[in-house]
């Protein structure tokens, strides 16, 4: 009796997975030091644990804790309509919720066949590349700021999101939690005076760039701090999931716009950057001119976009029963690959539905990556992955 | 050289300085509460109730103007189910001129309100909208945030106020309603009450859904059509 005790304390002490050899190995036959950071660590971007065992200042074990933020959003959408949920996603990754309404509106239209008009095509896409541009901003920014630059990038990304959030508020009547897309279409309609303000801001986005570029680009303590740090290996992050510009540092060409074209994105014309070494600064390197690419396509969206309607006449908002069957609607979020897979048993809400987050997926070679590094760089890895807390945990 | 990067990086930090005292686009703070950004015209906080002025000795009577008909669909669409209704057993006329059952309870709790607003999408009856007042804070976290009909009731000419465009589009919509509603009634006495109407356009609604139930007339079957294709957004 006494020995279950002593055992299931242990347990309690020590998680599974945390007594298995570590993966390199200490230096000297000192104790590892254990550290928890987080979940109120401010480099965690949210509620994020990391469980640390450190030999003096090296990493030689990493575990990730997370779920503090778990809201239960899978379960909610089983038992509401199909409509009911997409509010619900706009809080999933908060920094870019209409990609994330794009992506549900997306699997729902595969499920029922719905036809998107293509005006809500070409608003789609300028809405997304705007949350991509506004998206890679802030994440360098705060990338920047874990380096100890206390607020200065950061506040440039900022203002420069202010503008796009401001453009996301007069269309949608909202800064973050827009709610814009509708299966079939979107909501609202962007009336000329919009398209000519998102002209004037998009204007300025390659200006902002470039500025960021002379701050930092060659910045020596950014290059000594990020180069040759967290290294992920092309073949490691394939075999992990790994999906967007952290798959693309590691020098792996795959971006869903590309590979699936969907909406209308095999009609712009873009480029993939790719990184070399699959380092902290090239996913850094990748983020800035990915801004760049999304101007490109901003910039051909805005000048093409046709007139006619936003929204499939035929289209239901709500009552709708899709056929029994399942669909994964898939997009290259800001963060990697986004997807929304869905069952449907012929009622009026989803049998199952489940949500690919690139955040969760990116996050799982965090370890890897750490291994052998100072904590100082742990902080710098864990915010090169660009993670929202509130799309890992759900 | 080592450390030129750092200094140009330095250099652009001194002209964001200086330009936020002169460069006239970065003065953007002001001093709240003393000065005040208008909200956009799409701004959306919390929903309120609309209410026409109809009753000709009291234009501001907002019992009687109500065009909530207590169908109850943004009760059973509200995401968070923030919505509470109760609906009266006796009817009124309501905002096209049909005799319609009114809400005897309407309440929000916009504690719970995510301000998606769904609830405005799906309504069919134009009653309900989104506001833009933001400065909704109570020492009554509970009951202060819990707001009744009379609370969520606002006048058209406030929507007017708040959403111009928009609310044209649903005056122009209603006005619609509204002279098909007279052309119908004139004819009334011959064919009998608006029964057979209802009856006709029940079987499709109550595929859609359960809840609703009579109250529900043909112009506002038709108006919920229109909604759910997006011409009404």
């Amino acid at each position: 009796m006494r020995d279950s005790q002593t055992n299931s304390s242990a347990v309690a002490e020590k998680p599974e997975g945390w007594n298995r050899p570590a993966l390199i190995k200490p230096s000297g036959d000192g104790e590892l030091l254990e550290v928890a950071m987080g979940p109120h660590h401010p480099s965690t971007h949210g509620v994020f644990r990391m469980d640390l065992a450190l030999d003096g200042e090296r990493v030689i074990r990493l575990r990730p804790v997370f779920g503090y933020l778990h809201r239960n959003h899978e379960k909610i959408a089983e038992g509401v309509s199909y409509l009911a949920s997409m509010p619900y996603t706009d809080r999933l990754d908060y920094i870019c919720p209409i990609t994330n309404n794009w992506a549900y509106a997306l699997a729902v239209e595969k499920l029922t066949g719905q036809e998107v008009p293509e005006r809500a095509e070409y608003l789609r896409v300028i809405l997304g590349e705007l949350t991509r541009f506004q998206n890679h901003a802030s994440s360098i920014g705060f990338l920047i700021q874990e380096m100890g630059a206390s607020g200065t990038p950061l506040m440039y990304a900022f203002r420069e999101r202010e503008k796009i959030l401001d453009l996301f508020e007069k269309l949608t009547g909202a800064r973050m939690m827009v709610n814009y897309m509708r299966f079939g279409g979107c909501r609202v309609d962007a009336s000329p005076a919009w398209l000519d303000a998102t002209r004037k801001v998009v204007a300025g986005l390659p200006e902002f760039v470039n500025e960021f570029d002379r701050l930092l680009g060659s910045n020596e303590i950014l290059m000594a701090r990020t180069q040759g740090v967290g290294v992920l290996k092309a073949d490691l992050a394939v075999n992990a999931g790994v999906t967007g510009p952290m798959l693309r540092g590691s020098g792996v060409n795959y971006d869903i716009r590309k590979v699936d074209g969907y909406g209308i994105y095999n009609r712009f014309n873009f480029r993939v950057p790719l990184g070399d070494h699959g380092d902290v600064y090239d996913r850094f390197i990748v983020r800035m001119l990915e801004m760049r690419e999304s101007i490109t396509i901003l910039e051909q969206a805005l000048k093409d976009i046709p007139r006619g309607p936003v929204m499939d006449p035929k289209a239901k908002l709500r009552g709708f029963r899709p056929k029994p069957g399942e669909a994964y609607g898939r997009i290259e979020g800001p963060k990697g690959e986004l997807g929304f897979y869905l069952i449907s048993d012929g009622g009026p809400n989803p049998y199952r539905y489940r949500i690919r987050p690139p955040s969760l997926i990116n996050l799982t070679v965090l370890e890897d990556m750490c291994l052998g590094h100072d904590v100082a760089d742990v902080v710098l890895i864990f915010g090169s992955v660009d993670i929202v807390l509130g799309e890992v945990d759900r | 050289m080592l450390g030129e990067g750092i200094l140009k990086g330095m250099a652009e930090t001194a002209k964001n300085f200086v330009g936020s005292f002169f460069s006239a686009e970065r003065l953007t703070t002001v001093q709240y509460p003393e000065q005040r950004i208008a909200p956009y015209e799409a701004a959306r906080v919390f929903p309120f109730l609309v209410y026409d002025s109809r009753n000709s000795a009291d234009p501001a009577d907002w019992e009687a103007g109500m065009r909530c008909v207590a169908c109850q669909i943004c009760e059973k669409e509200c995401p968070p189910k923030c919505i509470y209704i109760d609906k009266s057993k006796d009817k009124k006329p309501d905002a096209i001129g049909k005799q319609q059952f009114y809400p005897s309870r309407f309440d929000i709790d916009i504690s719970v309100c995510m301000s998606c607003q769904i609830c405005v999408e799906v309504c069919p009856f134009e009653a309900i909208k989104m506001d833009t007042a933001y400065e909704l804070s109570t020492t009554d976290r509970f009951g202060g945030l819990l707001l009744d009909r009379r609370q969520l009731a606002k006048s058209n000419e406030y929507y007017h106020r708040i959403h111009p465009t928009e609310a044209a589009e649903v005056d122009d919509r209603l006005s619609e309603g509204r002279a098909k509603t007279d052309a119908k009634v004139t004819p009334a006495p011959v064919k009998g009450t608006e029964a057979p109407a209802t009856a006709k356009t029940q079987p499709k609604l109550a595929a859609d859904n359960a809840v609703e139930d009579a109250a529900i007339t043909a112009a506002a079957a038709s108006k919920a059509a229109e909604t759910a294709t997006g011409a009404g957004n």
